[in-house]
């Protein structure tokens, strides 16, 4: 369950959101600027609100009543940025286990043979394609054990027949690893193959949610 | 005069007072290119302040401080260390001659680091401190490295501030810049100029790294 509930602003712009979402991939949909980055910030723990609350299940990330807000690296929110961030002075290997929790965190070979990624294990990462990198830092991400993933526009940079390709894998890490998704997108197609619940944006406000029809709901 | 001596005398007085400043200077930089504080522009100022100030006032106001009737010096005397007129005193005058050098240098080089690197990082579960240490002080190093030559090399040549607060002691505190001054002026002009030639030929060295290492960085 995620249950987000704040306001934020930020110069001229104002955010404001209220809403709990029970599902495997729950999708931010809009134009840009509708503040679905800003959402997935501040479930991150990069961006604190002036007020409000972001419970986990039933983890209190941020609250503004009781002053909670945990910091970011104790939130276990694995977050894959639009603009791909591999760290540039690391290779494959190193970028994977860079979060790797004991205890919480899947099997390198597992989440490596998931995403097809073994035969980049040993490379560096500024030597990836665009489709190897951002099957990477979905791994990457993984392997950080999170309880909750979320993805912002995994697939805008990459063109369409590439888009085809990364698809599968977004689907075996839904299905396999079954860790819940926020996922970012303005491509109502593709939120339409992915996700089960959509969260409509527009300028800073939640304009309706909808149930994708014939998708899974998590019970 | 025991030329070799002096030259060595002065590279290891130097190397130390590059030693003392790379954790403090590479401290400051950080949290000028990373944190709000108040009293930022203080900082800087007065770190940046013994690059424009006259070197011998400098050394003047460390005297000052350092002398058994000042501050610090009075301090230090009653835990039996004395620092004026002393190969410490030329450390000491060496490491805050060279420190705005190193400090402006890595600060723009811990600025060049990308945030989303840190911040990525951060939501892996890495705590503030191994942020730093894997993330931010990898990618800055080669600026880092760059600043800390540089500022070798300035203490190298440094004259003004160790003249005032360490003297010119023959086989104490005797640098290559301050013997060579005592001998311009008692008319060893041969011996000087052979001491001109080393201490040209070690800054040379120096700044080719500098330099070198300027270059790789823009590769």
């Amino acid at each position: 369950m995620i249950a987000l509930d704040f306001e934020l602003t930020q110069g001229t712009f104002s955010l404001v959101v209220a809403v709990t979402l029970d599902v495997r991939v729950a999708a931010l949909f809009g134009p840009s600027g509708a503040g679905k980055t800003t959402i997935l910030d501040a479930i991150a723990g990069l961006r604190t609100p002036p007020r409000g609350s972001i419970v986990i299940d039933d983890r209190v990330l941020f609250s503004s009543s009781t002053r909670v807000n945990v910091p970011p690296h104790q939130r276990r929110v694995g977050y894959v940025p639009q603009e791909v961030s591999l760290f540039p002075h690391m290779n494959v290997r190193r970028n994977l286990l860079y979060g790797r929790h004991p205890g919480s965190s899947p099997e390198l070979d597992r989440v490596v043979s998931m995403l097809e990624i073994e035969r980049l294990i040993d490379r560096r990462v500024t030597d990836l394609s665009g489709g190897e990198r951002q099957r990477v830092a979905l791994g990457r991400a993984l392997m950080s054990g999170p309880s909750l993933l979320l993805l912002d526009e995994p697939l805008a940079a990459v063109d369409v027949p590439l888009r085809r390709r990364i698809l599968p894998y977004l689907h075996r890490v839904r299905d396999e690893l079954k860790v819940p998704i926020v996922y970012v997108s303005h491509d109502r197609e593709e939120v339409d193959e992915f996700a089960d619940t959509v969260v409509m944006l527009d300028n800073g406000r939640v304009t309706g949610v909808e149930h994708v029809a014939g998708a899974p709901r998590r019970v | 005069m025991d030329l070799w001596r002096i030259a060595w005398f002065t590279v290891l007085c130097a190397s130390a007072a590059t030693a003392i400043m790379l954790p403090a200077g590479v401290l400051i930089a950080w949290l000028l290119a990373r944190r709000k504080f108040p009293g930022r522009t203080l900082v800087e100022t007065i770190v940046s302040l013994p690059l424009v100030m006259p070197p011998v006032a400098t050394g003047l106001i460390l005297l000052m401080l350092l002398s058994r009737r000042g501050s610090i010096g009075g301090f230090l005397d009653r835990l039996g260390i004395d620092v004026v007129f002393t190969w410490k005193a030329v450390v000491l005058a060496m490491a805050i001659m060279g420190l705005p050098l190193l400090v402006r240098t890595a600060r723009a080089g811990f600025e060049q680091v990308n945030e989303r690197y840190e911040r990525v990082a951060a939501t892996l579960g890495a705590p503030p401190m191994r942020v730093f240490l894997t993330i931010s002080l990898p990618l800055a190093w080669p600026s880092i490295l760059g600043g800390a030559v540089l500022a070798f090399a300035r203490a190298l040549g440094e004259f003004g501030a160790t003249i005032i607060v360490a003297g010119s002691i023959p086989g104490e505190t005797r640098t290559l810049a301050v013997a060579i001054y005592s001998l311009a002026e008692t008319g060893q002009d041969a011996q000087a100029l052979r001491l001109v030639l080393v201490s040209m030929a070690i800054a040379f060295a120096a700044l080719w790294t500098a330099n070198w290492l300027a270059e790789r960085r823009a590769a």
